[in-house]
This record gives structure tokens, sequence and C-alpha cells, in this order.
């Protein structure tokens, strides 16, 4: 059979960034040692371009190579929003990449980025079960080569080694569930054969074994309760823009891929199965991340605690298993990477400027930086659900994606997420109250942050103040998953 | 477009006020914001109570008046709705009336003035929003928009454990919203059609309207709603974070949050867990009455052994927003209507009250009144306030606290039942122990001898502070002597909310 090379044409979003991927890489190779430093410049501008060219890259719904990878407009939109997400991640690692630490191997960095991007591309629009490996591990190993990425820290070592064990560990259980699955689907593992196969036997206990090590291999990439425990570890430890792109841009697209398995391969078995594996770790996630993160004083350690915690607010979208669901879990993604990356654009720019990351060393900040302190606050509220910032309205629309169902369980289970809320609150206003009301004197000195980073901070501050407030973000998030609905994304639910 | 509505310019200038904020630097440009626009409000908001009156008055039988709708969220049919009866309006007065006392009262606020009144403007938009809303939605983001500025406003303005309190206040009002805001998603999803044809609405006209919730929903989803507000309107046993949070909170911070905010509680509890759960507003009552009732005898007793005047007054606002809550679930026109008049009065009084505190402290530095004695003698402007203020506490004719006292109990006493009856008695012997506590103030502050000699040097009010208590005092006085008025223009308001109630009995 011959092969028709015009279906590449279907996965443009790939490859725009395996372009960019393609530039940085040779410019790295190519250039002399002086003319090295224009590969941040360099990677940030094709970059930045690549991301606008990808919102004219949004085409109909299409399948290439038999099948095995698909997009349709809800995965470009996806694709789009991580791409903004790691632009942003990429101007705020500049500072760091162009310090003494990082200027030898900054393509590197870079480098690995884009292939991490490039695979967690991969793994949004696989449609079958060979293609989506080959996605998980080019999006989780190069990551563990970036965790590791500050070489003369022992702490960046230690992290890398954790991921590392961690990633190779899921993808193994992962992997162990496939073959189960493929056992099962009689040689296939084409997403739309094992979903015919599993309707036809919905309860048999291989089918419920396949699928709790999908999920545990999930719930490992997601940092789920009880698979969270790398998470901390990692965060401290990684140079804190590894640790930014792993909670927001890492975190999004493997919410999104599993969103995608759990309808489109597992639907008909939802209300069977995994809608209370998915209720149980919901409540686990949630409740533990909280409460591990009121304790922590390390802000990389909290924001890890803090993750977890939004990955079960994130996981709320799932469970809701309709086109609202889908729709509220991107949108809070999407407000999640600003809101998140605000907080770590401040820890960025106070951690490059004297290498504190401790919340006591937060007390009295707004005395010698205002805005630094202003940004965080907002961005803190955000994650808490206050309105009138974006946050609020993310969370109140899972919420009431999830409540769409008439159970009274999934009523129980936005109660218990609704408390948590209060709980997250408390630990997020700590940070407020270091800033604003400690009447220490402040530990950081007044400085002013490098012009990019600001524009960074700017950027996640608009977008906090202003994605709930316009609402046609939402509308269009729900046009693309109403689309994706009426094709049949959720077909095998009913 | 949208700014043709006048109500929606009430959100608008408190966004002024915080764009003006952002872009001023001397503390004179600050005032001149503050007072500009703050007037701006209040003068908006008795436009539109004439207007509002006008139109009645033409006849409009409308149950909203002023309405406009604006698609917000349209897969979720979110709307910004707006629209006002008799209630809102005067709420909106109120608001008003305290946002342009606080601004005075505040003139001295010091650290950090510009970001002070940044929050008291977030502040003030949301309270505002709250009361010009009617889609749920809406409704509870601007409710928490109102809220969350309390943290910082106690927590950096504030005295003595600020720390503590704000985050107390803040952790406990937040808890309440999480059942409020559940309680609202299970109304939206049984709601019913809404009128431009979308399968549920968040619009409080059409969801009455439809009436559609079953009762079992409701079991479920009134006490959510009502201890949901309830938490906020001070209802036993939830009111833990009212007497701190006050006695930390800045003057002005404490004006408006005894003053209006705590009234978001009541309206809140009127408009959505009684006129939309009618069924289950009948039949679970009772349990809330016991709680209210509760809070209003034991507000009453702990304001009578306190010695902080802050606490004192927290300790009364407990009592007397219990009072509007027992009010409202007397679920007849003559005790809401009650209800309605107590959250204007205990607004007004206790707006004035913390604002004598606020001055009194100001120049004593204590506020234990065993520290002190015969302020009269030496700035009897700020004494012969305060008794006007524990006069109206305490419900002497002829000011605002009498007429609401009165109409509430008398519509309360309608109930020929026992359990009301009993009841009703235990609340009006809050009567007399508001009189203990407020004599036992006045004679200790006010009358005997000076205390502390240091106190003889001290000044009278300043204008600005004399604005401030003269605005309120008025508007006291306005309600005592011409409570017919308020009467007329709310009378309205509870024909719909009565006709639902009856039909689910």
């Amino acid at each position: 059979m011959n092969l028709d090379y015009s279906q590449f044409f279907a996965m443009r979003m790939e490859l725009l960034v395996l372009a960019v991927f393609l530039i940085v890489f040779l410019f790295d190779t190519f250039a002399s040692d002086k003319g090295r430093k224009a590969t941040t410049p360099l990677a940030i501008i094709c970059f930045g371009l690549a991301t606008v060219a990808g919102f004219f890259c949004c085409g109909d719904a299409v399948t290439a190579f038999n099948g095995m990878y698909e997009t349709s407009p809800v995965i470009s939109t996806v694709k789009c929003i991580l791409n903004i997400g790691a632009f942003i991640v990429l101007l705020q690692a500049v500072n760091w990449v162009d310090s003494e630490d990082g200027a030898i191997r900054r393509g590197e960095f870079f480098e690995l980025l884009f292939v991490t991007l490039f695979g967690m591309y991969l793994m949004i629009s696989a449609r079958h079960f060979l293609l989506f490996i080959i996605g998980l591990e080019s999006a989780s190993l190069p990551l563990a080569a970036m965790v590791a990425f500050n070489k003369n820290k022992y702490e960046s070592h230690e992290a890398a080694v954790k991921y590392i064990f961690t990633a190779v560990f899921s993808s193994a259980i992962f992997m162990m569930g496939l073959s189960f699955v493929y056992a099962l689907s009689g040689g296939s593992l084409y997403f739309s054969d094992i979903a015919d196969m599993i309707a036809t036997q919905p309860n048999s206990v291989m089918l419920i074994t396949a699928l709790s090590f999908v999920i545990a291999g999930f719930g490992f990439k997601l940092s789920l309760v009880p698979f969270h425990l790398w998470t901390a570890d990692t965060y401290q430890g990684a140079p804190t823009s590894v640790t930014s792109y792993l909670s927001v841009i890492s975190k999004g697209s493997a919410a999104f891929a599993f969103l995608v398995v759990l309808c489109q391969v597992f639907g008909s078995v939802y209300s069977d199965v995994w809608e209370w594996m998915m209720y149980a770790l919901i409540i686990l996630t949630i409740t533990v991340g909280n409460l591990f993160a009121i304790r922590q004083r390390n802000m990389k350690r909290f924001m890890a605690f803090s993750s977890v915690s939004q990955a079960g607010y994130i996981m709320l979208g799932i469970i809701a298993a309709n086109v609202l669901g889908m729709t509220s879990m991107i949108f809070y993604i999407l407000v999640y990477i600003f809101s998140n990356l605000g907080v770590f654009g401040v820890i960025q720019a106070i951690e490059n400027k004297t290498g504190l990351v401790s919340m006591d060393d937060y007390k009295g900040l707004h005395k010698t930086n205002p805005w630094l302190s202003f940004a965080m606050t907002l961005a803190v509220f955000s994650l808490a659900g206050i309105p009138p910032f974006a946050g609020f309205f993310s969370k109140i629309l899972i919420f009431t994606s999830v409540t769409e169902h008439e159970s009274t369980a999934l009523y129980v289970l936005v109660l218990i997420a609704l408390i948590n809320t209060i709980i997250s609150l408390y630990y997020y206003l700590l940070v407020v109250k270091a800033m604003w009301i400690s009447p220490d004197e402040p530990v950081v000195p007044s400085f002013r942050s490098s012009c990019i980073e600001r524009f960074a901070l700017w950027i996640c501050t608009l977008g906090i103040v202003l994605l709930g407030i316009i609402s046609c973000v939402y509308g269009t998030i729900y046009c693309v998953s109403d689309q994706a609905a009426a094709n049949g994304f959720f077909a095998s639910l009913l | 477009m949208i700014l043709s509505n006048i109500l929606i310019w009430f959100v608008i200038i408190p966004m002024l006020m915080l764009a003006g904020l952002a872009v001023c630097r001397k503390m004179n440009q600050i005032r001149a914001v503050m007072v500009v626009l703050s007037t701006a409000l209040l003068v908006l908001a008795g436009y539109v109570c004439v207007s509002f009156l006008e139109l009645r008055a033409a006849g409009v039988q409308d149950e909203m008046l002023f309405q406009g709708h604006w698609t917000w969220y349209a897969p979720l049919n979110i709307k910004l709705s707006v629209g006002v009866d008799g209630i809102s309006v005067l709420m909106l007065m109120l608001s008003a009336i305290i946002v342009f006392a606080g601004t005075f009262a505040s003139w001295k606020i010091d650290p950090l003035p510009r970001n002070f009144f940044l929050w008291f403007a977030l502040l003030s938009m949301g309270v505002f929003g709250f009361f010009i809303t009617i889609d749920i939605f809406t409704m509870f983001m601007f409710y928490e928009v109102a809220l969350i500025p309390m943290y910082l406003l106690i927590g950096v303005w504030g005295t003595g454990r600020k720390e503590y309190s704000a985050m107390k206040l803040t952790l406990m009002l937040m808890g309440g919203s999480a059942f409020l805001m559940l309680g609202l998603l299970g109304i939206y999803w049984h709601s019913g059609p809404g009128a431009d044809g979308a399968a549920h609405t968040w619009n409080i006209l059409e969801i009455a309207r439809n009436n559609s919730i079953s009762t079992g929903w409701q079991y479920f989803l009134f006490p959510m709603t009502f201890v949901g507000f309830g938490v906020l309107g001070a209802m036993f046993p939830f009111h833990t974070w009212s007497p701190d949070g006050h006695a930390c909170a800045p003057t002005a911070v404490s004006m408006l949050h005894a003053g209006v905010l705590m009234k978001l509680g009541g309206y809140g509890c009127f408009r959505i867990a009684i006129y939309l759960l009618p069924q289950a507003a009948n039949d679970l009552a009772w349990i809330f009455i016991v709680l209210t009732g509760i809070s209003i005898v034991y507000g009453a007793f702990s304001a009578c052994v306190q010695t902080d005047l802050k606490y004192i007054n927290a300790y009364s606002s407990v009592s007397h927003c219990g009072m509007v809550l027992f009010a409202i679930l007397m679920l007849n026109t003559t005790a809401m209507t009650g209800a309605i008049l107590q959250m204007l009065s205990h607004g007004l009084m206790t707006a004035l009250f913390f604002a004598l505190i606020g001055m009194i402290y100001g120049r004593t530095h204590t506020r234990d009144i065993r520290k002190m004695g015969g302020l009269m003698q030496i700035m009897p402007y700020l004494g012969v306030c305060y008794m006007i203020a524990g006069f109206a506490s305490l419900g002497l004719p002829g000011l605002s606290g009498f007429v609401a006292e009165m109409t509430i109990f008398f519509g309360s006493f309608e109930h020929a039942d026992m359990f009301h009856r009993v009841f009703v008695i235990a609340a009006t012997c809050s009567i007399v122990i508001t009189a203990v506590y407020i004599l036992r103030v006045v004679g200790k502050l006010l009358l005997g001898k000076v205390q502390d000699e240091h106190h003889r040097q001290l000044t009278d009010a300043t204008w600005w502070e004399r604005l401030s208590t003269v605005t309120l005092i008025v508007c006291i006085t306005a309600i005592g002597c011409f409570p017919n008025w308020i009467n007329e223009t709310i009378q309205q308001s509870f024909i719909p909310i009565m006709k639902n109630l009856t039909a689910a009995i």
C-alpha cells in the first residue's frame, strides 16, 4: 500500500512544533560559541510564531494513517492552549537559561521542551495505542533530562531520578493494562475496535483489571493521589521553569488524553466501572493534596501539593463525561495555566534575584516589591477560585457540569470539592498573609525584574482578570466541544 | 446598549473608583475620587428610588422594574440580568448611604490608603452588584466579590488579633458560600425552562414562575441555601466569625460589613431560599426559627458581659440580625415587612455605632469601657450621637428600631400555635436585655466621672466626622418618623412571594 503523503498535512500542529525544534536544533549545532547567545531569542520568536500560526491551523475533523491519528477542532484548541502555556513558560525561563548555570546548554533546554510538547500532541491525537505510547514516552523521558538540568545541584539529580523511576514504572503499568486490553479486543490496538469489544463484554474481570492499570498509569502522570508521591520532591528539586512546565503543560495534556481514553475506549463501562474509580480518586486527590499543602513552607513544594489538588478539580470534568464537562475541563486547564504560571512567574523572579523560595521569605514583600505581590495575590486568588478572577468561573463551571447528572452521589462529590475549596483558600491566603499582613521586616530587597519576566507576568495577570469576564473564550470552547460530541465523542457512553 | 440601563451604573461607578484609584498617587487625589464617586452613588441611588416610586405611582405593576438582560455564558444560559423591586431599591439606598459615610469615616486611613480604598471599592461593587441582579449565578458571583476583600481589609488595616479574625471570618463565610453554591446549582438544574426557550434558567423570576422544583429536592436545597446565606446573617451556631471580625476590622469596614454585608445574608434568604423553595420553607422553617431564636437571645446576653465597645456591638448585631432572619421565617407579610425595616434600621444604626466607636477609639486609644467615663463632658457631640444610636438600638419610638421591632413582633404573633408563640415571646424578651446593655454602656462611657485625666485634652468631632454621622442620624430618624413611606415601597414585593408560599401549603 502506498503512503499518501498528503496525510501528513493533518498533523499541521505537530509539524509546526517539529519545525521549530529543527530550526533551534540546527542553529544550536552549527552556530559559533558567540552566536549561540541568539538561541534563546530565536527559540522564543520561532515558537511565538508557531503559537500564532497554530490558531490558523484548526481545520475540520480528519483522521489520518488508517485512523491512527485524529485531529478535530477541539483537539486543535487544546493544542493551541498548550502552545500558549508553553510560550509563557519559555518567556519565564529566559533569565534562568541565560544565567551561568544554563548558558552552556541552553539549546538543549529548548530542544527537549519542544520534543516533549511534540509527544504530548501525539498523545492527545492518537487513536491507536502504539502511537499513543510513542507520544507518552517522548513526552515523559526528555522531561527527566529537563528536571536534571541544574547539574551542579544535588536536589535536581534526586528529583530527576525520582521522576524517571516513576515515569518508567507508570509506563510499565500502563502497558501492562494495554496488554490486557489487547487480549480482550482480540488483537487490535485501535481505540474504536477496543471500544466495540468492550461494549460486548462490559463486566469481565480482565477489563476491570486492565482499566485499573490504565488509570494508575495516568494517575502517575497526573499525580493523582495515591500515585502522587514523586510530585513534591520532583517539583522542589527541578529548576523552577521545568517545575512550572511539569505542573501545567504536562498535566494539562495528560488530563485531556485521559478524557479521550476513558470516553472513547472505555466509554461503555462509565457507570459500571470507572465512574466509581474516578469518584474515589478525585476525593482522595483533592483532600490529600489540600491537607498536605497546608504544612508546606517551601513555595515549590507548596505549589506541588496545590497542583495535586488542582488536578483533582480537573478530573471533575472527566467524571461529568458530557459536553459541558469537556468544555469546562478545557477551560479549567486554560485558566489553570495562566494562574499557575502567574504564581511561578513571581517565584522565579524572586528566586533568580535572591535564590529565596521559602514562604517565610515572602514576608512583607509588598513593601519592597508591590507589583510582584500584587501579581501573586491575583494569581493565588484565581487558584483559590475567588471572583472576579478567572479561577472562580472555571471552578463553578466545572461544578455545574458535574451536577448536570441527577445523581445524589455526584452532588455529594461536588459538596466535598466545594468544602475543599475552603481548605485550599486557607493555604492560599497564607501566601497573601505573608506578603501583605505579616509585620516582619521584608527579606527580599527591592528589585526590578527583567523586561521579559514582567511581560510574561502581564500576560498571566491579564489572562486571570479577563478570561472569566470575557465569556467568548468559554463559548468558543463550547462550540468545538459540542462539535466533537456531535461527531460521537461520547457516543459509547450512551 | 448595556450602559443605557440605569442599574448597571451601580457596578460601573465602583469600577470607575477602581480605575481612578489605580492612577492616583496623592492622598488628596484618592480622597477626591472616593468622595466624588461615592456621592455619585448616593445620587444615583436617590434617583433610582424616586423614579421607581414614580413608575409605581403611574401604575406600573411589573414585579421588577428597570430590567435588563444580557447573555453572558450562552452555553449555560448565564445572563447578567438586572432588575429591582421595592426591597432592592431600599437596599441600594442603604448601601449608598453607608459607602458614603464609610468614605468619610476612613478619611485618615493609614498605611497604604490607596490599597485600602481599592479593596473598599471592590467590596462595594460586590454589594451593589448583588442587590441589582436577578440572575442567581451573577448574584453569587457578586456575593463572593463582596466577601474576599474583607480578608485584606481586616488583615492589613485591622487592630488586635486581626490575622486570626480575618482568616476566621473569610473561611467561615466562604464555607457558607460552599453550601450556597451547591444549593444554587441544584436550583438551576431543576429550574424548568426559561422564557427564552432554554432548558434551564438562572433567572429568579422565571424559576419562581415555573415553581417546578420537586419537594424532595426542595428539602435538600433549602437548608443548603438558607445556611449558606444564614452564615453571613450571623445565624447561631455560625455566628462566631462576627464578633471577632467586627472587633478587629477598621472603622469603615465594620460599618460596611455590619451595615450592608450582613444584610446580604437576610436578603439572600428572603430572595432565594424562601421565594424559590416555598414548599420546603413552609415545612422546614421551624428548624431555623429555633436557631435564629437562639441567636436573638444569646447575642443579647453575650453583649451584656462584654467590655470592649466593638464586641458589644458585634454581639448586638448577632441579636438584631437574628431578628431579621427570624422575621423572614415567619412567612407572612407583616413580619417580612418588619424584617426589611429591621435590615435598614440595623444597617444604619450599626454603621453609626461603629463610626462613633472608631472616632472614640481614635481619640482615647482604648475601647475598654472600664477605662473610659464621662466622655459626654469632653466630646458632647459624639456623646449625643452615641446616645441616639443607643436609643435606636433599644427601640425608642421615633427612631427606626422601634418601628422595625414592633412590626416584627406583631407579624410573628399572627401565628397562633404554641411553638411560634413561645419563640416570639422569647425573642421579645431580647428588647429588655438590649436595654440593659445599651444603658450600661451609655452610663459607663458617657456619663459619670472622667476616668482618665488625659482624656480631658481630647477634641470633639471634626467636619468629616460630623458629616458622616449626621447623614446616618437623619436617615434613622426619617425611618422612625415616616415608616409608612417604606412600607408602601416594599408592599408590592411580597405579593408574588406570598402567592408561592400559600400555594405550597
